[in-house]
């Protein structure tokens, strides 16, 4: 017959697929990520977006150089590495040493994901992991936060002025509120506002700024079947449940739930962090906990721990859970009922 | 399962916001329906060429022996193929004509299968084998009889006798009737077709297959994006003293016309694993099946045409056909225009279950339900990248398997990791496959670990 080939393809079925690929997920990431960085580079200026760029190159080559050095299949393509380089600078304060921010990459890449065997074996975010990392190694520059819109220098941190992150003031005024009343009234008066909060206008990492601007890129991301509601939900939920319980200076249910979503990297990590693919447990139940049990670490860390931000940590000591909750939350057989369970729906 | 707790289901199907509860499952996937080319065209009676070939094997079960002679003269709708055990089915002659030949052809799965050859004389003389039966007096032991000898099996594609579904073991209770117009596979239309141009035939083949049954209740089960089916259905159906059927709306998902989900949909039913429909009690059979039943019984007509429905990226002008059975496939591409770009892959039956062909000269059989030619661009898959565990064959998979962690075990070869996966549940759907992203493929290592573990029992 015309138009017909010799050899006609024979395989098995499925013969379709819905066209998603890695390399098209992680594009939308990054296009998920504008806003965020858009914001960031709003508020604290073109460093942060210089620093976005010298991470994401940073990635990509260190990606590049390994499977060069291994020989191994190039894998840069899928952009995977691209992401995690965009992550870790929404991660790190706008003053960061640039050569520090490349030694952060290179652990990313290097220790935490090709040391298990690439995208897919890792068991931590690369990411997160070297936030971490950075944090333990030079705590100082991690955490030297500038106000607003003041000028940073490209290559030194000299003038940056120091300014305490939401958080850490929040921290303080529950520390001092029992001390003298007057004093802290004074010290929540200089707490940002919500709206400042949502729209971005504090201080904090490049990527956490704004709530908004996280938002917008979720919303892109659920709308695109990329990630599902389910993570972030219970994450943020439990995150709000808990700190209004525990976290106010009158008594049990008296906490600003809504102060502890909105400031920090609460936002930047439930919706982007604690749902990569591949830390994270892939049975629906298992995402639900996985969520809950990274509220419920950060709202601990928060209220009761040394660190007025536990995010991180939070999705990196789950992310190790993450095996043990697939392994008991794998779902149920199609088709067993409980009989017991039935019976007492009939009566 | 009692009886109690089916009605407890049902009277779930209750209204909200003035709108009917849809019913479905959990999980499965959404894939682009791509019944747009199709599903608005009437249905085209197509001539039979000069050569048909019916294989014996057109059916799940023992192939059929053939009862007719090289050089013999046979009528359209005799006999030619007698069943080859309870679980076979008779096959008839959809022309009249001369048997040429009983030899090897070559069968839609890819194999040469015994078949008989038929040249078409082009007279279309009716053989008077099956005589029409009052469908009012006709008693259930008839009516039986009556689908055993007209070769009606299951013509969705999976092509199970429907006599065998009708003579339930004595200690099987039915209570329903499912006829299933999901037809959740993209591309499809020929349910559709037939649920809107032989809704009659659909009704009163539920209300026989009913009475073979001996029951009252029969749902018509249709997927959400068929709406002109739902409502020519409902007005044509009106329950009676003797029967009571209803037609549910059931969500566009796929697999949504798998027999366990819809009846998990429409019944509220589990069928456990290993175990059949009729263990809970339900019958449930195709659209076009239904109408065969119909025709057999009121107009004495043996299974001998279906309805095709012919279209895929390189189709010069999709359509919904009836044809003859053993006309080969290239003969409704022609009637279709022939194929506007160059086709390179031709799937028997829907894009996610059907059969690649390696040939475009092999016959329709009874369970092709259509016919799709897609271009190498269309029938291409991505590279194999790693797995991201992202979750997305787990949570679209309808049995609830986890089919990434069969493709770890197999490719470890752990055979007793397998055997906990409850390989034997997949139902094949290809769900896992569509949706991975990184072309991980998972069906395929999910038949690779059932062929390793019936190895193993073997060896055992
Ligand atoms: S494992 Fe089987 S049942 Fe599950 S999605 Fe894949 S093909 Fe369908
Ligand atoms: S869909 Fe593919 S990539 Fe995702 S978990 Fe399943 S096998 Fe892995």
């Amino acid at each position: 017959m015309e138009n017909l080939k010799e050899k006609l393809i024979v395989t098995e079925s499925p013969h379709i697929r819905d066209g998603n690929t890695t390399g098209g997920i992680m594009l939308d990431v990054i296009i998920a990520l504008m806003p965020a960085l858009i914001a960031g580079v709003f508020v604290f200026g073109y460093r942060a977006a210089a620093l976005a760029v010298v991470c994401v190159g940073a990635c990509v080559f260190f990606e590049w150089a390994w499977c060069k050095i291994v020989k191994k299949q190039v894998s840069i393509g899928d952009f995977s590495a691209a992401v995690t380089g965009l992550l870790l600078a929404m991660n790190l304060p706008v003053t960061m040493p640039f050569w520090m921010a490349i030694v952060g990459s290179l652990f990313a890449i290097v220790i935490v994901k090709q040391f298990f065997g690439g995208i897919g074996h890792n068991f931590m975010n690369p990411a997160l992991a070297a936030r971490a990392f950075l944090l333990t190694s030079w705590a100082q520059a991690m955490t030297t936060w500038v106000q607003p819109f003041t000028k940073v220098a490209f290559f030194s941190n000299a003038d940056a002025v120091s300014h305490a992150t939401p958080l850490a003031q929040l921290a303080q005024n529950v520390d001092t509120v029992s001390q003298a009343t007057s004093a802290s009234d004074a010290a929540v008066a200089e707490l940002p506002s919500y709206l400042d909060l949502f729209l971005g206008t504090t201080g904090g990492c490049i990527g956490e700024v704004s709530a908004l601007a996280i938002l917008i890129g979720a919303v892109y991301l659920i709308c695109k079947r990329v990630i599902s509601i389910k993570i972030p939900a219970a994450y943020i939920l439990t995150v709000a449940a808990l700190t209004f319980v525990f976290g106010g200076n009158d008594g049990l249910f008296s906490g600003d739930a809504l102060y502890h979503v909105l400031s920090g990297g609460l936002m930047l990590g439930a919706f982007f962090m604690a749902t990569d693919y591949v830390t994270t447990p892939y049975t629906p139940n298992g995402q639900i906990v996985f969520g809950i049990g990274c509220g419920i670490l950060t709202a601990v860390i928060r209220l009761w721990g040394g660190y007025p931000e536990g995010v991180s940590y939070s999705i990196l000591l789950m992310n190790v859970a993450t095996p043990l909750i697939d392994k008991y939350t794998a779902p149920k057989r199609f088709g067993v009922v409980k009989e017991k369970k039935g019976d007492k729906k009939n009566a | 399962m009692s009886k109690i707790n089916a009605n407890f289901n049902l009277n779930k199907r209750r209204k909200i916001f003035g709108k009917t509860e849809v019913f479905t499952f959990k999980g499965g996937i959404h894939p682009d329906d791509m019944k747009g080319s199709t599903e608005t065209k009437a249905i085209v009676d197509i001539e039979a060429p000069a050569e048909l070939v019916f294989p014996l094997q057109q059916h799940i079960g023992a192939p059929a022996v053939p009862c007719v002679e090289v050089g013999q003269r046979v009528l359209m709708g005799q006999k030619i193929a007698e069943a080859g055990g309870f679980v076979s089915a008779n096959i008839h002659s959809s022309v009249s004509g001369t048997v040429k030949a009983i030899e090897q052809r070559l069968h839609p799965s890819g194999t040469k299968v015994q078949s008989i050859v038929i040249e078409n004389d082009g007279l279309n003389e009716v053989s008077d084998e099956l005589i029409p039966l009052d469908e009012e007096t006709v008693s259930p032991q008839e009516i039986i009889e009556r689908v055993k000898a007209a070769g009606i099996v299951g013509m969705g594609g999976a092509t199970f006798p429907t006599h065998v579904k009708l003579s339930p073991p004595a200690d099987k209770k039915i209570d329903y009737v499912i006829i299933n117009g999901a037809e959740c596979e993209p591309y499809l239309t020929s349910d559709h077709r037939a649920m809107l141009e032989t809704t009659d035939e659909v009704v009163r083949g539920l209300r026989l297959i009913l009475k073979a049954l001996a029951i009252k209740d029969g749902y018509i089960a249709v997927e959400t994006n068929k709406q002109d089916a739902i409502a020519k259905l409902k007005s044509c159906v009106q329950s009676d003293a003797d029967y009571n059927i209803k037609i549910v709306a059931v969500k566009t998902k796929y697999p949504q016309g798998s027999e366990k989900h819809l009846i998990k949909a429409v019944t509220g039913r589990s069928v456990p694993p290993g175990k059949l429909p009729m263990d809970v009690g339900v019958v449930v059979n195709n659209i076009d099946t239904c109408a065969a039943v119909a025709r057999a019984v009121i107009q004495g007509k043996p299974l001998i045409r279906r309805i095709v429905t012919v279209s895929g990226d390189c189709i010069a002008e999709p359509l919904n056909f009836r044809v003859p059975i053993g006309t080969p496939f290239s003969h409704l591409v022609e009637k279709c225009g022939g194929f506007s770009k160059t086709a390179a892959k031709l799937i028997m039956g829907g894009p996610m279950m059907g059969v690649a062909l390696s040939s475009v000269d092999v016959p329709v059989i009874k369970g092709s339900s259509g016919l799709l030619a897609f271009s190498e661009e269309m029938a291409k898959t991505q590279q194999t990248a790693s797995c991201l565990r992202c979750g997305k064959c787990v949570s679209g998979c309808p049995m609830n398997l986890l089919p990434n962690v069969i493709k770890e075990a197999v490719c470890a070869d752990d055979l007793e990791k397998l055997t906990k996966l409850n390989l034997g549940d997949c139902i094949q759907c290809g769900s896992c496959s569509y949706v991975c992203p990184a072309e991980q493929n998972p069906l395929q290592y999910v038949r690779t670990g059932k062929a390793k573990l019936a190895r193993q029992e073997v060896k055992a």
